[in-house]
Protein backbone atom coordinates (compact mmCIF):
# COMPACT_ATOMS: atom_id res chain seq x y z
CA UNK A 1 0.00 0.00 0.00
CA UNK A 2 2.44 2.24 1.05
CA UNK A 3 5.01 4.09 -1.63
CA UNK A 4 8.60 3.55 -1.05
CA UNK A 5 10.24 6.89 -0.76
CA UNK A 6 13.56 7.77 -1.91
CA UNK A 7 15.69 6.71 1.14
CA UNK A 8 17.31 10.03 1.25
CA UNK A 9 13.99 11.80 1.48
CA UNK A 10 13.48 9.40 4.88
CA UNK A 11 16.97 10.21 6.32
CA UNK A 12 16.46 14.44 5.51
CA UNK A 13 12.83 13.91 7.71
CA UNK A 14 14.95 11.71 10.26
CA UNK A 15 17.70 14.23 11.02
CA UNK A 16 14.87 17.25 11.02
CA UNK A 17 13.48 15.27 13.57
CA UNK A 18 16.19 14.71 15.67
CA UNK A 19 17.36 18.23 15.18
CA UNK A 20 14.02 19.67 16.65
CA UNK A 21 13.86 17.78 19.26
CA UNK A 22 17.35 17.96 19.96
CA UNK A 23 16.96 21.85 20.24
CA UNK A 24 13.80 21.71 22.51
CA UNK A 25 15.51 19.42 24.84
CA UNK A 26 18.64 21.13 25.04
CA UNK A 27 17.84 23.61 27.86
CA UNK A 28 16.66 20.41 30.00
CA UNK A 29 19.70 18.33 29.34
CA UNK A 30 21.63 21.69 30.07
CA UNK A 31 20.14 22.00 33.37
CA UNK A 32 20.59 18.24 34.15
CA UNK A 33 24.16 18.24 33.35
CA UNK A 34 24.91 21.47 34.81
CA UNK A 35 23.95 20.46 38.52
CA UNK A 36 26.92 17.53 38.20
CA UNK A 37 29.41 20.24 37.86
CA UNK A 38 31.74 22.86 39.89
CA UNK A 39 30.33 26.19 40.01
CA UNK A 40 33.57 27.00 37.97
CA UNK A 41 33.00 24.73 34.96
CA UNK A 42 28.92 25.27 35.52
CA UNK A 43 30.06 29.90 33.91
CA UNK A 44 33.31 28.88 32.09
CA UNK A 45 33.01 29.59 28.15
CA UNK A 46 33.45 27.47 25.80
CA UNK A 47 30.76 25.31 27.93
CA UNK A 48 32.91 21.98 28.71
CA UNK A 49 30.66 19.35 27.51
CA UNK A 50 33.26 16.85 29.11
CA UNK A 51 34.06 17.07 32.53
CA UNK A 52 34.54 15.03 35.84
CA UNK A 53 30.68 14.75 37.42
CA UNK A 54 30.89 16.20 40.69
CA UNK A 55 27.90 15.63 43.66
CA UNK A 56 28.86 18.79 45.46
CA UNK A 57 25.90 21.29 43.96
CA UNK A 58 23.39 18.18 45.36
CA UNK A 59 25.23 17.99 48.81
CA UNK A 60 24.94 22.17 49.18
CA UNK A 61 21.48 22.03 48.10
CA UNK A 62 20.39 19.58 50.62
CA UNK A 63 22.70 21.38 53.17
CA UNK A 64 21.67 25.01 52.45
CA UNK A 65 17.49 24.31 51.89
CA UNK A 66 15.76 21.44 53.50
CA UNK A 67 14.47 19.74 50.05
CA UNK A 68 12.65 16.86 51.75
CA UNK A 69 10.22 19.78 53.58
CA UNK A 70 9.31 21.05 49.58
CA UNK A 71 9.19 18.20 48.31
CA UNK A 72 6.54 16.74 51.06
CA UNK A 73 4.72 20.66 50.79
CA UNK A 74 4.63 19.54 46.84
CA UNK A 75 3.51 15.86 46.65
CA UNK A 76 0.89 16.79 50.06
CA UNK A 77 -0.58 19.37 48.10
CA UNK A 78 -0.52 17.72 44.96
CA UNK A 79 -2.28 14.40 46.10
CA UNK A 80 -4.41 16.14 48.37
CA UNK A 81 -6.02 18.52 45.87
CA UNK A 82 -6.36 15.39 43.10
CA UNK A 83 -7.74 13.00 45.75
CA UNK A 84 -10.45 15.70 46.78
CA UNK A 85 -10.92 16.67 43.56
CA UNK A 86 -11.75 13.11 42.03
CA UNK A 87 -14.22 12.50 44.98
CA UNK A 88 -16.24 15.39 43.92
CA UNK A 89 -15.98 14.84 40.81
CA UNK A 90 -16.87 11.74 40.23
CA UNK A 91 -20.77 11.91 41.70
CA UNK A 92 -20.64 14.58 39.37
CA UNK A 93 -19.54 13.30 36.05
CA UNK A 94 -21.98 10.53 36.99
CA UNK A 95 -24.56 12.53 37.14
CA UNK A 96 -23.85 14.59 34.15
CA UNK A 97 -22.88 11.26 31.73
CA UNK A 98 -25.50 8.99 33.15
CA UNK A 99 -28.66 11.08 34.30
CA UNK A 100 -28.32 13.94 32.16
CA UNK A 101 -31.18 16.58 31.87
CA UNK A 102 -31.92 19.89 29.85
CA UNK A 103 -29.45 21.42 31.70
CA UNK A 104 -26.47 19.54 31.78
CA UNK A 105 -24.60 21.07 28.66
CA UNK A 106 -24.94 24.58 30.04
CA UNK A 107 -23.81 23.29 33.84
CA UNK A 108 -20.62 21.38 31.88
CA UNK A 109 -20.34 24.80 29.72
CA UNK A 110 -20.90 27.27 33.02
CA UNK A 111 -18.23 24.78 34.65
CA UNK A 112 -15.60 25.05 31.34
CA UNK A 113 -16.30 29.09 32.51
CA UNK A 114 -15.26 29.31 36.02
CA UNK A 115 -12.14 28.06 34.97
CA UNK A 116 -11.47 30.91 32.63
CA UNK A 117 -11.87 33.38 35.40
CA UNK A 118 -8.29 34.54 36.21
CA UNK A 119 -6.84 33.94 39.46
CA UNK A 120 -5.45 37.55 39.61
CA UNK A 121 -8.98 38.68 39.43
CA UNK A 122 -9.44 37.51 42.80
CA UNK A 123 -6.31 37.75 44.23
CA UNK A 124 -6.66 40.12 46.65
CA UNK A 125 -10.04 38.38 48.15
CA UNK A 126 -8.52 34.92 48.39
CA UNK A 127 -5.42 36.45 50.09
CA UNK A 128 -7.50 38.15 52.35
CA UNK A 129 -9.56 35.16 52.87
CA UNK A 130 -6.78 33.25 53.47
CA UNK A 131 -5.06 35.38 55.72
CA UNK A 132 -8.60 35.47 58.08
CA UNK A 133 -9.04 32.22 58.28
CA UNK A 134 -4.96 31.23 59.18
CA UNK A 135 -4.97 29.26 55.73
CA UNK A 136 -1.91 31.46 54.51
CA UNK A 137 0.74 29.61 54.53
CA UNK A 138 -0.53 26.37 55.10
CA UNK A 139 -0.95 23.02 52.99
CA UNK A 140 -4.47 22.98 53.60
CA UNK A 141 -5.28 26.53 52.23
CA UNK A 142 -3.02 25.44 48.83
CA UNK A 143 -4.59 22.50 48.55
CA UNK A 144 -8.18 23.73 48.30
CA UNK A 145 -7.38 26.58 46.10
CA UNK A 146 -5.53 23.79 43.68
CA UNK A 147 -8.28 21.53 44.29
CA UNK A 148 -10.72 24.53 42.97
CA UNK A 149 -8.47 25.58 39.91
CA UNK A 150 -8.55 22.13 38.55
CA UNK A 151 -12.00 20.97 39.67
CA UNK A 152 -13.61 22.10 36.36
CA UNK A 153 -11.40 20.35 34.13
CA UNK A 154 -11.57 16.98 36.26
CA UNK A 155 -15.30 17.12 35.70
CA UNK A 156 -14.82 17.47 32.11
CA UNK A 157 -12.46 15.07 31.49
CA UNK A 158 -14.63 12.35 33.67
CA UNK A 159 -17.71 13.46 32.48
CA UNK A 160 -15.51 12.26 29.13
CA UNK A 161 -14.70 9.29 29.93
CA UNK A 162 -17.74 8.11 31.59
CA UNK A 163 -19.81 8.85 28.45
CA UNK A 164 -17.58 6.00 26.67
CA UNK A 165 -18.59 3.42 28.93
CA UNK A 166 -21.59 1.36 27.64
CA UNK A 167 -25.15 1.80 29.14
CA UNK A 168 -25.94 -1.57 28.94
CA UNK A 169 -23.36 -2.49 31.44
CA UNK A 170 -24.75 -0.58 34.09
CA UNK A 171 -28.42 -1.49 33.60
CA UNK A 172 -27.54 -4.87 33.84
CA UNK A 173 -25.67 -4.45 36.85
CA UNK A 174 -28.62 -2.84 38.29
CA UNK A 175 -30.89 -5.42 37.33
CA UNK A 176 -28.34 -7.66 39.96
CA UNK A 177 -29.75 -5.50 42.66
CA UNK A 178 -27.00 -3.08 42.50
CA UNK A 179 -28.20 0.62 44.05
CA UNK A 180 -27.15 3.51 42.63
CA UNK A 181 -23.56 3.62 45.55
CA UNK A 182 -22.56 0.11 44.37
CA UNK A 183 -23.31 0.89 40.73
CA UNK A 184 -20.94 3.63 40.69
CA UNK A 185 -18.74 1.64 43.04
CA UNK A 186 -18.74 -1.65 42.05
CA UNK A 187 -19.57 -1.56 38.34
CA UNK A 188 -18.83 2.09 36.50
CA UNK A 189 -15.07 2.74 38.61
CA UNK A 190 -13.05 -0.52 37.26
CA UNK A 191 -14.42 -0.07 34.08
CA UNK A 192 -13.55 3.36 33.65
CA UNK A 193 -10.06 3.42 35.27
CA UNK A 194 -7.51 4.29 32.98
CA UNK A 195 -9.51 7.38 32.18
CA UNK A 196 -9.70 7.92 36.17
CA UNK A 197 -6.12 7.57 36.01
CA UNK A 198 -5.52 10.06 33.29
CA UNK A 199 -7.86 12.62 35.03
CA UNK A 200 -5.99 12.07 38.22
CA UNK A 201 -2.14 12.05 36.30
CA UNK A 202 -2.96 15.16 34.40
CA UNK A 203 -4.16 16.95 37.90
CA UNK A 204 -1.09 15.93 40.04
CA UNK A 205 0.97 17.56 37.34
CA UNK A 206 -1.31 20.71 36.96
CA UNK A 207 -0.66 21.04 41.16
CA UNK A 208 3.02 19.78 40.83
CA UNK A 209 3.80 22.63 38.54
CA UNK A 210 1.27 25.16 39.77
CA UNK A 211 3.12 28.61 40.40
CA UNK A 212 0.95 31.72 40.82
CA UNK A 213 -1.12 30.53 44.08
CA UNK A 214 2.06 28.69 45.17
CA UNK A 215 4.04 31.59 45.26
CA UNK A 216 0.98 34.16 46.17
CA UNK A 217 -0.12 32.01 49.06
CA UNK A 218 2.68 30.89 50.79
CA UNK A 219 6.12 31.65 52.35
CA UNK A 220 7.58 29.46 54.11
CA UNK A 221 5.90 26.89 55.88
CA UNK A 222 3.94 25.34 53.21
CA UNK A 223 5.94 26.92 50.70
CA UNK A 224 6.23 24.25 47.56
CA UNK A 225 9.02 23.16 45.23
CA UNK A 226 7.51 25.80 42.78
CA UNK A 227 7.87 28.44 44.94
CA UNK A 228 11.86 26.77 46.46
CA UNK A 229 13.31 27.63 42.85
CA UNK A 230 11.98 30.80 42.54
CA UNK A 231 13.76 31.75 45.67
CA UNK A 232 16.99 30.91 43.46
CA UNK A 233 16.21 33.91 41.01
CA UNK A 234 17.47 36.26 43.47
CA UNK A 235 21.16 38.03 42.48
CA UNK A 236 22.68 36.22 45.38
CA UNK A 237 21.84 32.93 44.39
CA UNK A 238 22.91 33.12 41.06
CA UNK A 239 25.05 29.96 41.03
CA UNK A 240 24.53 27.92 38.32
CA UNK A 241 25.68 24.48 39.28
CA UNK A 242 23.00 24.98 42.63
CA UNK A 243 20.61 26.20 40.91
CA UNK A 244 20.83 23.57 38.03
CA UNK A 245 20.77 20.77 40.33
CA UNK A 246 18.02 22.15 42.65
CA UNK A 247 15.81 22.32 38.98
CA UNK A 248 16.61 18.86 38.65
CA UNK A 249 15.69 18.03 42.01
CA UNK A 250 12.47 19.82 41.37
CA UNK A 251 11.82 18.63 38.07
CA UNK A 252 12.57 15.18 37.97
CA UNK A 253 9.72 13.28 39.29
CA UNK A 254 7.12 14.98 37.62
CA UNK A 255 9.25 14.60 33.95
CA UNK A 256 9.35 10.81 35.01
CA UNK A 257 5.88 10.32 35.38
CA UNK A 258 4.39 12.49 32.08
CA UNK A 259 6.96 10.59 29.87
CA UNK A 260 5.72 7.54 31.60
CA UNK A 261 2.27 8.71 31.59
CA UNK A 262 2.38 10.40 28.17
CA UNK A 263 -0.65 8.20 26.35
CA UNK A 264 -3.13 8.07 29.24
CA UNK A 265 -2.57 12.03 29.39
CA UNK A 266 -3.38 13.01 25.62
CA UNK A 267 -6.39 11.07 25.90
CA UNK A 268 -7.84 12.83 28.80
CA UNK A 269 -6.72 16.65 27.61
CA UNK A 270 -8.57 16.35 24.70
CA UNK A 271 -11.88 16.09 25.54
CA UNK A 272 -12.80 13.65 23.69
CA UNK A 273 -12.11 15.93 20.51
CA UNK A 274 -9.27 13.23 19.26
CA UNK A 275 -10.05 9.57 19.52
CA UNK B 1 -26.04 15.95 22.08
CA UNK B 2 -26.26 12.35 21.91
CA UNK B 3 -27.02 11.21 25.69
CA UNK B 4 -27.46 8.41 26.83
CA UNK B 5 -31.37 7.64 27.34
CA UNK B 6 -32.22 8.19 31.17
CA UNK B 7 -31.46 4.90 32.59
CA UNK B 8 -34.13 4.59 36.03
CA UNK B 9 -37.18 3.68 35.54
CA UNK B 10 -38.81 6.70 37.61
CA UNK B 11 -37.85 10.02 35.93
CA UNK B 12 -38.60 11.48 38.86
CA UNK B 13 -36.38 9.34 41.19
CA UNK B 14 -33.31 9.68 38.82
CA UNK B 15 -33.54 13.36 38.70
CA UNK B 16 -33.43 13.85 42.48
CA UNK B 17 -30.50 11.55 42.07
CA UNK B 18 -28.73 13.66 39.91
CA UNK B 19 -29.50 16.46 41.64
CA UNK B 20 -27.76 14.93 44.92
CA UNK B 21 -25.13 13.57 43.45
CA UNK B 22 -24.14 16.93 41.19
CA UNK B 23 -25.16 19.00 43.88
CA UNK B 24 -21.12 19.25 46.11
CA UNK B 25 -19.27 20.01 43.09
CA UNK B 26 -21.24 22.65 41.71
CA UNK B 27 -22.47 24.31 45.49
CA UNK B 28 -18.38 24.67 45.88
CA UNK B 29 -17.58 25.91 42.13
CA UNK B 30 -20.38 28.42 42.59
CA UNK B 31 -19.00 29.91 46.05
CA UNK B 32 -15.74 29.95 44.59
CA UNK B 33 -16.50 32.13 41.71
CA UNK B 34 -19.02 34.14 43.18
CA UNK B 35 -17.73 35.00 46.67
CA UNK B 36 -14.53 36.43 45.29
CA UNK B 37 -15.84 37.78 42.80
CA UNK B 38 -18.25 39.88 44.63
CA UNK B 39 -15.10 40.68 46.73
CA UNK B 40 -13.13 41.54 44.10
CA UNK B 41 -16.40 44.30 43.19
CA UNK B 42 -16.64 45.41 46.41
CA UNK B 43 -13.16 46.38 47.11
CA UNK B 44 -12.52 47.97 43.45
CA UNK B 45 -14.98 50.74 45.25
CA UNK B 46 -13.34 50.77 48.12
CA UNK B 47 -10.28 52.88 49.74
CA UNK B 48 -8.39 50.30 51.01
CA UNK B 49 -4.73 50.20 51.36
CA UNK B 50 -3.07 47.45 53.68
CA UNK B 51 -0.42 49.89 55.25
CA UNK B 52 -2.51 53.06 55.35
CA UNK B 53 -5.40 52.19 58.11
CA UNK B 54 -6.39 55.71 58.18
CA UNK B 55 -7.09 55.52 54.03
CA UNK B 56 -10.69 54.24 53.86
CA UNK B 57 -14.11 54.70 52.81
CA UNK B 58 -16.02 54.89 49.70
CA UNK B 59 -13.98 55.53 46.87
CA UNK B 60 -16.84 55.87 43.83
CA UNK B 61 -15.14 55.11 40.82
CA UNK B 62 -11.38 56.52 41.97
CA UNK B 63 -9.73 53.51 41.45
CA UNK B 64 -10.99 52.38 37.78
CA UNK B 65 -10.35 56.31 36.98
CA UNK B 66 -6.45 55.94 38.15
CA UNK B 67 -5.95 52.40 36.78
CA UNK B 68 -7.71 53.39 33.06
CA UNK B 69 -5.62 56.76 32.96
CA UNK B 70 -2.29 55.15 34.48
CA UNK B 71 -0.02 54.74 31.11
CA UNK B 72 1.39 51.46 32.70
CA UNK B 73 -2.28 49.98 32.69
CA UNK B 74 -2.39 50.42 28.68
CA UNK B 75 0.83 49.21 28.53
CA UNK B 76 -0.09 45.48 30.62
CA UNK B 77 -2.90 45.38 28.36
CA UNK B 78 -0.82 45.48 25.57
CA UNK B 79 1.74 43.01 26.87
CA UNK B 80 -1.24 40.66 27.68
CA UNK B 81 -1.76 40.68 24.26
CA UNK B 82 0.90 40.13 22.34
CA UNK B 83 2.24 37.31 24.82
CA UNK B 84 -1.02 35.18 24.43
CA UNK B 85 -1.13 35.76 20.71
CA UNK B 86 2.19 35.44 20.46
CA UNK B 87 2.68 32.53 21.88
CA UNK B 88 -0.45 31.07 20.19
CA UNK B 89 0.70 31.40 16.60
CA UNK B 90 3.91 30.21 17.43
CA UNK B 91 2.82 27.17 19.64
CA UNK B 92 -0.46 26.04 17.31
CA UNK B 93 1.52 26.57 14.34
CA UNK B 94 5.07 25.31 15.05
CA UNK B 95 2.94 22.44 16.63
CA UNK B 96 0.80 21.93 13.29
CA UNK B 97 3.97 21.47 11.35
CA UNK B 98 6.13 19.55 13.95
CA UNK B 99 2.84 16.91 14.62
CA UNK B 100 3.34 15.92 10.71
CA UNK B 101 6.95 15.42 10.70
CA UNK B 102 7.13 13.09 14.12
CA UNK B 103 3.78 11.26 12.68
CA UNK B 104 6.34 10.20 9.84
CA UNK B 105 8.36 7.57 10.05
CA UNK B 106 11.79 7.70 11.03
CA UNK B 107 14.63 6.39 13.39
CA UNK B 108 14.36 6.26 17.10
CA UNK B 109 11.02 8.31 16.52
CA UNK B 110 9.65 7.64 19.86
CA UNK B 111 12.27 8.83 21.67
CA UNK B 112 12.64 12.18 19.71
CA UNK B 113 9.11 12.29 20.30
CA UNK B 114 9.50 12.02 23.95
CA UNK B 115 11.94 14.47 24.08
CA UNK B 116 10.29 17.27 22.67
CA UNK B 117 7.03 17.60 24.45
CA UNK B 118 9.30 17.41 27.56
CA UNK B 119 8.87 21.12 28.79
CA UNK B 120 5.42 20.96 29.11
CA UNK B 121 5.84 18.78 32.25
CA UNK B 122 8.61 21.24 33.49
CA UNK B 123 7.17 24.14 36.20
CA UNK B 124 7.47 27.24 35.46
CA UNK B 125 9.49 28.85 37.53
CA UNK B 126 12.02 26.18 36.87
CA UNK B 127 11.68 27.30 32.54
CA UNK B 128 11.97 30.73 33.43
CA UNK B 129 15.17 30.47 35.68
CA UNK B 130 17.07 28.01 33.19
CA UNK B 131 16.85 30.35 30.03
CA UNK B 132 17.19 33.06 32.39
CA UNK B 133 20.73 31.79 33.44
CA UNK B 134 21.87 28.88 31.43
CA UNK B 135 20.59 29.69 27.83
CA UNK B 136 20.73 33.75 27.76
CA UNK B 137 22.99 34.98 30.30
CA UNK B 138 24.97 37.80 28.69
CA UNK B 139 28.27 36.08 29.65
CA UNK B 140 27.57 32.88 31.04
CA UNK B 141 24.67 31.78 28.86
CA UNK B 142 25.09 28.68 26.34
CA UNK B 143 23.24 31.13 23.03
CA UNK B 144 25.98 34.00 24.19
CA UNK B 145 28.46 31.89 23.82
CA UNK B 146 27.52 30.71 20.58
CA UNK B 147 26.97 33.84 19.08
CA UNK B 148 29.92 34.62 19.98
CA UNK B 149 31.72 31.28 18.52
CA UNK B 150 30.13 32.62 15.10
CA UNK B 151 31.47 36.08 15.46
CA UNK B 152 28.46 38.34 16.80
CA UNK B 153 28.46 40.13 19.91
CA UNK B 154 25.95 38.49 22.70
CA UNK B 155 22.96 40.54 23.73
CA UNK B 156 21.38 40.88 27.10
CA UNK B 157 17.83 39.52 25.27
CA UNK B 158 16.03 39.83 28.94
CA UNK B 159 16.83 43.58 29.18
CA UNK B 160 17.08 44.04 25.05
CA UNK B 161 13.57 42.96 24.26
CA UNK B 162 11.94 41.86 27.40
CA UNK B 163 8.31 41.04 26.28
CA UNK B 164 9.93 39.43 22.85
CA UNK B 165 12.07 36.67 25.46
CA UNK B 166 9.65 36.38 27.97
CA UNK B 167 6.71 35.45 24.91
CA UNK B 168 9.75 32.91 23.56
CA UNK B 169 10.35 31.41 26.96
CA UNK B 170 6.24 31.15 27.37
CA UNK B 171 6.34 29.43 23.54
CA UNK B 172 8.67 26.70 24.26
CA UNK B 173 6.99 25.67 27.54
CA UNK B 174 3.34 25.58 25.45
CA UNK B 175 4.97 23.88 22.18
CA UNK B 176 4.98 20.83 23.43
CA UNK B 177 1.94 20.62 24.80
CA UNK B 178 0.38 21.46 21.01
CA UNK B 179 2.74 19.58 19.38
CA UNK B 180 1.32 16.31 22.11
CA UNK B 181 -2.66 17.37 20.91
CA UNK B 182 -1.95 17.80 17.54
CA UNK B 183 0.10 14.48 16.93
CA UNK B 184 -2.43 12.44 18.48
CA UNK B 185 -4.74 14.06 16.24
CA UNK B 186 -2.76 13.21 13.26
CA UNK B 187 -2.21 9.79 13.95
CA UNK B 188 -6.23 9.15 13.97
CA UNK B 189 -6.43 10.09 10.37
CA UNK B 190 -7.48 7.57 8.29
CA UNK B 191 -3.96 6.54 6.78
CA UNK B 192 -6.61 5.49 3.60
CA UNK B 193 -7.53 8.60 3.36
CA UNK B 194 -4.19 10.24 2.78
CA UNK B 195 -2.76 7.68 0.64
CA UNK B 196 -5.82 8.15 -1.70
CA UNK B 197 -5.03 11.62 -2.17
CA UNK B 198 -1.43 10.65 -2.60
CA UNK B 199 -2.33 8.75 -5.60
CA UNK B 200 -4.50 10.96 -6.88
CA UNK B 201 -1.73 13.38 -7.41
CA UNK B 202 -2.03 15.55 -4.51
CA UNK B 203 0.90 17.48 -3.50
CA UNK B 204 2.18 17.34 0.04
CA UNK B 205 1.09 20.92 0.49
CA UNK B 206 -2.26 20.00 -0.73
CA UNK B 207 -2.49 17.23 1.21
CA UNK B 208 -1.45 19.26 4.12
CA UNK B 209 -3.80 22.17 3.24
CA UNK B 210 -7.13 19.97 2.40
CA UNK B 211 -7.08 16.95 4.33
CA UNK B 212 -4.38 17.53 7.47
CA UNK B 213 -5.94 21.11 8.86
CA UNK B 214 -9.33 20.27 8.27
CA UNK B 215 -9.11 17.33 10.41
CA UNK B 216 -7.07 19.19 12.98
CA UNK B 217 -9.43 21.91 13.67
CA UNK B 218 -11.54 20.13 16.48
CA UNK B 219 -7.69 19.06 18.29
CA UNK B 220 -6.63 23.05 17.78
CA UNK B 221 -10.15 24.48 19.21
CA UNK B 222 -8.79 22.28 22.21
CA UNK B 223 -5.05 23.92 22.24
CA UNK B 224 -5.99 26.90 21.74
CA UNK B 225 -8.88 26.84 24.16
CA UNK B 226 -6.42 25.08 27.31
CA UNK B 227 -3.65 27.58 26.16
CA UNK B 228 -5.73 30.84 26.42
CA UNK B 229 -6.96 30.49 29.73
CA UNK B 230 -3.00 30.01 30.68
CA UNK B 231 -1.48 32.29 28.86
CA UNK B 232 -3.80 35.23 30.03
CA UNK B 233 -2.74 35.12 33.46
CA UNK B 234 1.42 34.20 32.95
CA UNK B 235 3.05 35.17 35.79
CA UNK B 236 5.61 33.55 37.30
CA UNK B 237 7.84 33.47 34.06
CA UNK B 238 7.75 37.21 34.18
CA UNK B 239 8.46 37.48 38.05
CA UNK B 240 11.44 35.53 37.94
CA UNK B 241 12.98 36.79 34.74
CA UNK B 242 11.88 40.40 34.60
CA UNK B 243 9.88 41.23 37.50
CA UNK B 244 8.09 43.44 34.80
CA UNK B 245 10.45 45.20 33.65
CA UNK B 246 12.83 47.20 33.02
CA UNK B 247 10.37 49.85 33.67
CA UNK B 248 6.94 47.99 32.84
CA UNK B 249 8.43 46.76 29.60
CA UNK B 250 7.53 42.86 30.53
CA UNK B 251 4.54 43.76 32.85
CA UNK B 252 1.18 41.68 32.06
CA UNK B 253 -2.02 42.60 33.64
CA UNK B 254 -1.31 39.50 35.86
CA UNK B 255 1.51 41.15 36.93
CA UNK B 256 0.16 44.56 37.36
CA UNK B 257 -2.28 43.64 39.75
CA UNK B 258 0.28 41.53 41.57
CA UNK B 259 2.37 44.19 42.59
CA UNK B 260 -0.47 47.00 43.01
CA UNK B 261 -1.78 44.43 45.57
CA UNK B 262 1.06 42.80 47.11
CA UNK B 263 4.36 45.17 46.38
CA UNK B 264 2.02 48.72 46.81
CA UNK B 265 -0.51 47.10 49.48
CA UNK B 266 -3.26 48.99 47.23
CA UNK B 267 -6.06 46.75 47.69
CA UNK B 268 -8.57 49.25 45.86
CA UNK B 269 -6.59 49.75 42.89
CA UNK B 270 -5.39 46.22 42.34
CA UNK B 271 -9.40 44.91 42.86
CA UNK B 272 -9.91 47.38 40.02
CA UNK B 273 -7.62 45.90 37.87
CA UNK B 274 -8.96 42.17 38.85
CA UNK B 275 -12.37 43.16 37.68
CA UNK B 276 -10.94 44.57 34.60
CA UNK B 277 -9.23 41.21 34.02
CA UNK B 278 -12.27 39.24 35.09
CA UNK B 279 -14.28 41.01 32.21
CA UNK B 280 -11.29 40.81 29.97
CA UNK B 281 -11.42 37.19 30.44
CA UNK B 282 -15.22 36.81 30.02
CA UNK B 283 -14.99 38.31 26.48
CA UNK B 284 -12.50 35.95 25.50
CA UNK B 285 -13.99 32.97 27.21
CA UNK B 286 -17.50 33.84 25.63
CA UNK B 287 -15.84 33.27 21.77
CA UNK B 288 -14.04 30.25 23.28
CA UNK B 289 -17.07 28.55 25.06
CA UNK B 290 -19.14 28.99 21.79
CA UNK B 291 -16.19 27.78 19.73
CA UNK B 292 -15.75 24.63 21.99
CA UNK B 293 -19.54 23.92 22.28
CA UNK B 294 -20.04 24.17 18.34
CA UNK B 295 -16.98 21.56 17.87
CA UNK B 296 -16.88 19.44 20.44
CA UNK B 297 -20.72 18.16 20.50
CA UNK B 298 -20.78 18.26 24.35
Amino acid sequence: MAIKRSRSHGLAIGALGWLVAIWIFFPIFWMFITGFKTEVEAISTPPHLIFRPTLDSYREVFERANYWHFTFNTVAISVGATAVALTLSIPAAYAMAFLPNKRTRGTLLWMLSTRMLPPVGVLVPIYLIARNTHLLDTLTGLAIVDMLTNLPIVVWMLYTFFREVPVPILEAGRMDGANRWQEITVVLLPLALPGIASTGLLSLILCWNEAFWSLNLTSSNAAPLAAFIASFSSPEGLFFGKLSAASTLAVAPILVFGWLSQKQLVRGLTFGAVK
Amino acid sequence: MNAPPAAHATPKKARSAGFALLAPAVTILLVWSIVPLVLTLWYSFRNYNLVDPTLHGFAGVNNYWYLLTDPDFLRSLLNTAILVGGVLVVSVGGGTLLAVLYDQEFIGRGIARVLAISPFFVMPTVSALVWKNLMLHPIYGVYSWMMRAVGLTPIDWLQRFPMATVMMIVAWEWLPFAILILLTAVQSLDSEQKEAARMDGAGPIARFRYIILPHLSRAITVVVMIETIYLLTIFAEISVTTAGGPGVASTNLAFLIYSRALLQFDVGGASAGGVIAIIIANIVAAFLVRAVARNLEV
